[in-house]
Parts: C-alpha cells; sequence; structure tokens
C-alpha cells in the first residue's frame, strides 16, 4: 500500500523547497536580501562629443599616412606581398594543371572499369534511359540524398536567422513587405499570368521525364521555384498563402526527406542481400519505368522547390 | 571562344564596378552565357539549371537583400560621397 502525504506536510520537507528553487518558482534572494532599483547611467552631452572628438584625433593619427613613414612603408609592403601572393597561387595552380591528364586519351585515368560499367549496365541496372539520371540516383543515390540534406539544413539555417514571429508579419504588412515599389504592377501582373502556368508545366514535364530525357529533379524543382517567386512577386504573399503556406511546406519538405531515404534504404537493402525488390524497373522509355528513378526525382524536385521558394520568402519578410 | 571571352569580361567587371546593381546584372548575364556554353557542350541538364539557378534565383536573392539594406535607393553620387571618407584611409 503506499501512502500519500498531505499536500501540507509535503511543503515542509527538504525536496519540495529544493524543487521549487531548481523550477525558479521561488526566488531565494526576495525577502532575505534588501535591494535597490540600480540608478540609470545618464552621460553628459560634453563627454559624449569629447569622446568622439578623440576618437577621431586618434583614429586620423593612426591613418595618417602623409606624415607616418612606418604606416606609409608598411601600406607600400602590404600593397607588393599581396599581389606577389596572388601570382604565386596562379603560378601554382597553372603549374598542377599542366600535370593533369588530357581530356579524351584512351589510355588516361578517366577511362577505367566505373565510367565503362555505368555506360553499358546503366541502362540494365536502373530502367533509365537517361544514365545520368539513372546514375546519380540509383548508383549514387546516397550521395544525392546528402546533398537534398544540405538543402534542408540551408533553410533551417536561413529560418533560425531571418525567421520572425507571425503577429509582426501581420503589423508590418503593408509597411515592410512592398516598400517603395508599385503594388499590383499590371504588366507584371500579365506576363505573371502568361508564364506561371508554362513554368510550373515545363518544370513538372522535366521531373516526371527525368529518367527519359535530359534534366531530373533538381533542374525541375529549380524552374518551379523560380515559377513561385515570379507569381508571389505578381500578386503578393496573401493570394499564395491560398495554396502554399507554412503548413503545406513542412508537410512537403519532410514527406519528401523521409520517403526518399525510406526508399533509397529499401533500394540497397535488398539490392545489397540479393533480395527481390519489390519496385518494377518497367519497360525503358516509357513514363512508367526507370525503377527508383521516378519518385526519388519528384521528391528531391518538390524539396528544391520547397527551397528556392523559401529563400525567396523569408529574405523577402522573414516568414513564409 | 567568344562566348569564353565574354565569361571572362564578366567575370572581371563585376569586381571592379563601382555600382553593386551593375554588378549583379553582369553576374546575371555571367549566368547566362554559362548557361549557353553548357548547351554547346552538349549537357542541357546543366543549362537548365543554370539559367534557373544562377541567372534566375541567386540574382533575385542578391535584390531582395540589397533592398533589404537600402543599397538601391543610393544614387552613384551619393554612393561616392559616402565612399570618400574611407578612400582617405587607403
Amino acid at each position: 500500500m503506499s501512502h500519500i502525504r498531505k499536500q501540507s506536510d509535503y511543503e515542509k520537507t527538504f525536496a519540495y523547497r529544493f524543487f521549487q528553487w531548481l523550477g525558479g518558482e521561488k526566488d531565494a534572494f526576495v525577502g532575505n536580501m534588501e535591494m535597490r532599483p540600480q540608478k540609470e547611467y545618464v552621460e553628459e552631452e560634453a563627454t559624449i562629443q569629447e569622446r568622439m572628438k578623440d576618437r577621431q584625433q586618434a583614429i586620423a593619427e593612426a591613418y595618417d599616412s602623409g606624415h607616418n613613414k612606418e604606416l606609409l612603408f608598411f601600406q607600400m609592403l602590404y600593397k607588393c606581398f599581396s599581389i606577389l601572393f596572388c601570382i604565386a597561387i596562379v603560378v601554382l595552380l597553372v603549374i598542377t594543371v599542366s600535370y593533369l591528364p588530357s581530356v579524351g586519351g584512351a589510355d588516361k585515368p578517366t577511362n577505367n572499369l566505373v565510367s565503362e560499367t555505368y555506360i553499358s549496365d546503366g541502362l540494365k541496372d536502373t530502367g533509365a534511359v537517361n544514365i545520368v539520371t539513372g546514375m546519380i540516383l540509383s548508383y549514387r543515390a546516397f550521395d544525392t540524398f546528402g546533398e537534398t540534406n544540405v538543402l534542408f539544413i540551408a533553410t533551417c539555417c536561413v529560418m533560425i536567422m531571418l525567421m520572425v514571429d507571425e503577429d509582426k508579419i501581420r503589423e508590418n504588412k503593408d509597411s515592410n513587405d512592398r516598400g517603395f515599389e508599385p503594388k499590383n504592377d499590371v504588366i507584371l501582373q500579365m506576363v505573371a499570368t502568361l508564364l506561371v502556368p508554362i513554368v510550373f508545366l515545363f518544370g513538372i514535364y522535366i521531373i516526371l521525364n527525368g529518367h527519359l530525357s535530359p534534366g531530373g529533379g533538381f533542374s525541375g524543382g529549380a524552374m518551379i521555384g523560380a515559377g513561385m517567386i515570379l507569381y508571389v512577386a505578381a500578386f503578393g504573399f496573401d493570394k499564395m498563402g491560398k495554396f502554399f503556406n507554412e503548413k503545406v511546406y513542412k508537410c512537403v519538405k519532410v514527406t519528401a526527406l523521409i520517403c526518399y531515404g525510406c526508399i533509397v534504404t529499401y533500394y540497397f537493402l535488398t539490392g545489397a542481400n540479393g533480395l527481390p525488390c519489390l519496385i518494377p524497373l518497367g519497360e525503358p522509355g516509357k513514363i512508367l519505368s526507370g525503377g527508383i528513378t521516378l519518385p526519388i526525382n519528384i521528391f528531391v524536385g518538390s524539396e528544391v522547390a520547397c527551397t528556392m521558394y523559401a529563400f525567396y520568402a523569408l529574405f523577402r519578410r522573414g516568414g513564409l | 571562344m567568344i562566348l569564353l571571352g565574354f565569361l571572362v569580361v564578366c567575370a572581371v567587371s563585376v569586381s571592379f564596378s563601382r555600382n553593386l546593381l551593375n554588378s549583379i546584372l553582369i553576374f546575371m548575364s555571367y549566368s547566362l552565357i554559362m548557361s549557353i556554353i553548357w548547351i554547346l557542350l552538349e549537357s542541357p541538364d546543366l543549362a537548365i539549371t543554370e539559367a534557373a539557378v544562377g541567372a534566375g534565383v541567386t540574382s533575385i536573392l542578391f535584390f531582395v537583400t540589397l533592398k533589404k539594406i537600402h543599397a538601391l535607393q543610393q544614387t552613384p553620387e551619393e554612393e561616392e560621397e559616402s565612399n570618400e571618407p574611407y578612400q582617405k584611409t587607403e
């Protein structure tokens, strides 16, 4: 049987006081010590001016190269050494480049087994007609996963530095957001209504055809992000918020990253252990082919588009 | 070859132009020339990325930053005036 102490009993124990002190509920100094509000330190106008004058005089003396021979000599030395340093680095780099093997030779180290295997087995292994995309998204999928993580962390850092409170955004909506540019510019809006759908469609086309034609997740995502920026610049953040706000942004971004990680892990695990993979390779040349290339392209594309737009929105007004 | 010459000229003039706005515009043209060179080198995927990121998003971010720090309001004369005290110290 557990015995529950009364509240008044408990309040007398040492543990209660200790946890109260730990939680900061009770200030140990209030009531025990005599306290006085600190006197505000006010500087006189004359002292401030005197100090500024002293400072400027000191700066002027320090940088007076006309009279200070030592300083003049040092400046000359500094310039000479900087030029010499630049020339030395240029010479060093040029010498290094001259030692590199020439491009395109048959017996050069770049023509090794790895690239040969990629070219000969790429279509068979990945099911993607576009070898470049097939390579970076299946053979080297974890590299690309790292790159996608870099994008994610970059937006997080920009958010930490530039994010502003929601209330402040609402307060400064008109004064801070649009500044000194024309509101509802007709020319810009007309151009945007014509261009934005085309840009979006082209970006989606590039992403979906990443395994068939040049392009892929990153290019298409960058295009969609640019289109979103154009839309926001023309119509403002209010209209953008109707279909893309912070909630959607978070969902899309986190879902894309997690799905990408899961797919790549699954693909690599089954591939390394010789297990049958559930994702079919499909017929080369069809839209629904390429194994894991197509879904990963879509995830990378949405991630990149979100990143582009988030950078713009955070720079512009400190929130999404 | 002509394009490569343009590239070098752009890259050098970015660092030598006084006005920050001009620098960004030259930087944009640098990215555009670079994307044309990518097409000539038969890699259209890189060209698309370069055109979207280099010429589009990066320069827009630069513009927004310049606007935030109120560097776009200044006319060239004002900029020279504000630069004068620093020139003396050099």
